[in-house]
């Protein structure tokens, strides 16, 4: 163990130094207040329109959803996804609480779970698309691997380093955006309850389930999912930059997955066995809000186990390939 | 260059019918050397002979499929981690982290083996001569200071081998000489250092044995001069008139006239040797009795040049006949 904490210092020192962080920062810094922006300009249009009174504009929200029930021209897939969110809104109302009070913190709330299956992957490619395939690239992987390290120590270094950046753009992810979006909607908001535990079947929710929990609260257990999300990601954009030679094949290989993966969540549902693909899982958070899977039979655990399994079989795939590969140029 | 490499000296380096396959293909066919303490060893092959796959053999970046390569007794492929600490080495180019300063690489480097300290660092750059630079980004670095640095970061360690691919590769010829030098004074110092080149001048100057590689085989390893003496040099005579110089040259026995097309000489050569130049294979101690014969004949001599065998030459001497390609 001795040894190895000098050459995970020396991982982090390259992430550091090559600016990769920094980027990461940057984008939030200058993509968060365009979002916020647009949240802004949603709140103060339905001020004007509902008076500032979030029942009316709930209530008006289940009339727009139930009339579109009618219609023929929606599929049924998207009518039984609409009976969820309607049965969900009116527990809010049925409750009395508002399930956008607009504070910094419901902005961040909304925020993560629209950002956890492509932005923050996006991020976390950044850093992980490069960790081996950019040694490769520029030739410095000779000097790394005949120092006197055996080769398994000196990736697994790499990939320690890799999941503390993880853990730190999932941390400033949710900073970043409390802080910015807080300046517009104030930053108090952390006690307001939200609702959790919905239980899907079919068309109905079970609400036998489903418990108020403090924001904060709600926003932990998020990020803990996202943290989990962000891991699998990173590991599976590890192993392909152990696989492939050059970065950006490796960051076009991950990108094309990943968009895969939204593309499919939009269309899969008819497509069961689907579910086993790492890229349908990445919403995780959906499970929080109680929106429906997007295919039948997917639960939390479920995800995980599909995720965990992703991971696991992808380092070991990298490891077993970086230390007995023949490094050639 | 009064090294002692006989039997006597420590042997650091051991390879022992090595041997490696890449897609069906044997790159490295039966490959066996030794390199002793203390000796300037030079690799000598054309480009594609299967020097860089050796040398990446040598520093475990690739596991032959037969034989073993043992670094002061321990085998590089089993136990990278003991055998490497007594290997310093550039592969090919010194490529470093451009985004880092030279001192951060150097301490990057440093985190990997034990007992090298910020004392070690101060040391190898001042023996690199790189002080001035040295915490400047490696972006702003000359090929030069790269090659300097890549030894800086090979000496890191106080290694016992030093494994130097192509070192005089993108270096003025001023860089070369102190290169050399350098290299010369460390082995001196007992270090035992391992040379590749397809260049048999750099090899011929720098080092005391060599083993010279074609298609991945070793034709033959022995002392640097013992290899070189077994070949008759070229002479090139600048004589006036041509036609008469070139009938007398061909006329005496022990000499033989060939094209200069046959030949592949350097680029400096043929820049100055001028229209009327014929090119001769003879040994050079003739030379004097030539120049005699041909000022008696009233032909004005204007220049003799002794040119040094070329890799190729020895090749075919090697290889009776076999061209390299």
């Amino acid at each position: 163990m001795n040894n190895l904490l000098p050459l995970i210092r020396n991982e982090c020192i390259k992430i550091l130094k090559k600016k990769r962080f920094y980027v990461i920062l940057l984008i939030l810094a200058v993509l968060v207040p365009m979002f916020t922006y647009a949240q802004m300009r949603i709140a103060e249009r339905s001020q004007d329109k509902f008076n500032s009174d979030w029942r009316l504009e709930v209530q008006q929200q289940i009339t727009d959803n139930q009339n579109s029930l009618s219609s023929d021209r929606i599929p049924e897939e998207w009518k039984s996804y609409r009976r969820i969110f309607v049965q969900q809104l009116q527990y809010y109302l049925d409750h009395d609480v508002n399930p956008n009070e607009p504070s910094g913190v419901t902005f961040t709330r909304e925020f993560l779970d629209n950002s956890v299956t492509l932005f923050i992957p996006l991020l976390i490619m950044a850093v992980a698309s490069d960790l081996v395939s950019g040694e490769r690239t520029t030739g410095t992987i000779k000097m790394l691997l005949t120092r006197p390290v055996k080769r398994w120590r000196v990736l697994f270094s790499k990939m320690t380093a890799l999941i503390m950046f993880v853990s730190l753009i999932v941390l400033s992810t949710f900073l970043v955006s409390y802080l910015i979006s807080g300046l517009a909607f104030g930053y108090r908001g952390f006690n307001v309850p939200v609702f959790t535990g919905f239980q899907i079947g079919g068309d109905t929710v079970n609400m036998s389930t489903v418990h108020a929990v403090p924001q904060w609260k709600y926003i932990l257990m998020q990020c803990g999912l996202i943290w989990f999300v962000s891991i699998v990601v990173a590991l599976l954009a590890f192993m392909v930059s152990v696989l492939v030679r050059s970065t950006a094949a490796s960051i076009v290989v991950m990108m094309a997955t990943l968009i895969a993966g939204t593309i499919l969540t939009n269309m899969a549902s008819a497509w069961t066995t689907a579910k086993y693909l790492f890229m349908v899982n990445l919403g995780l958070t959906g499970y929080l809000a109680g929106t429906p899977s997007p295919i039948e039979g997917m639960t939390l655990p479920f995800s995980m186990a599909v995720l965990g399994t992703w991971g696991l079989i992808s380092v070991i795939i990298s490891f077993t390939v970086f230390t007995k590969r023949d490094i050639l140029n | 260059m009064n090294n002692e490499y006989g039997s006597t000296a420590k042997v650091v380096l051991s390879v022992s019918n090595v041997r490696k396959k890449i897609a069906h293909k044997w790159i490295i066919d039966d490959v066996s050397f030794d390199v002793r303490e203390g000796e300037i060893f030079g690799f000598l092959g054309p480009n594609g002979a299967g020097k860089t796959t050796t040398i990446r053999m040598l520093v475990d970046l690739i596991r032959p499929s037969a034989g073993t390569i043992t670094v002061c007794g321990y085998n590089v492929n089993r136990h990278p981690e003991k055998a490497l600490q007594f290997v310093g080495s550039i592969v090919e180019n010194p490529e470093v982290y451009t985004y880092l300063t030279g001192w951060e690489n150097l301490q990057h480097f440093a985190r990997m083996q034990p007992g090298v300290d910020e004392a070690r660092i101060a040391e190898v750059v001042e023996i690199v001569r790189l002080d001035q630079r040295i915490h400047d980004k490696v972006r702003t670095y000359s090929l030069g200071m790269r090659q300097r640095l890549g030894i800086a970061q090979a000496l890191l360690g106080r290694p016992r081998l030093l494994i130097l691919d192509e070192p005089t590769n993108g270096l003025d010829p001023k860089g070369i000489k102190e290169l050399r030098e350098f290299i010369r004074q460390l082995a001196d110092e007992g270090l035992a250092v391992f040379v590749s080149s397809h260049l048999l001048s750099e090899i011929q100057l720098l080092c005391d044995r060599v083993a010279i590689i074609s298609k991945g085989r070793v034709l033959a390893v022995g002392g640097v001069d013992e290899l070189v003496s077994r070949n008759s040099p070229y002479v090139l005579w600048n004589v006036e008139p041509y036609d008469k110089g070139r009938e007398l040259l061909a006329a005496r026995n022990g000499i033989n006239i060939t094209d200069p097309a046959d030949v592949s000489l350097d680029d400096t050569v043929i820049a100055g040797m001028g229209t009327n130049s014929v090119i001769t294979i003879m040994e050079d101690e003739l030379i004097p009795e030539i120049v005699a014969m041909l000022v008696a004949a009233g032909i004005e001599v204007r220049g003799v040049h002794k040119i040094n065998p070329t890799l190729e030459q020895l090749f075919l001497k090697l290889t009776e006949g076999e061209t390299i390609e």
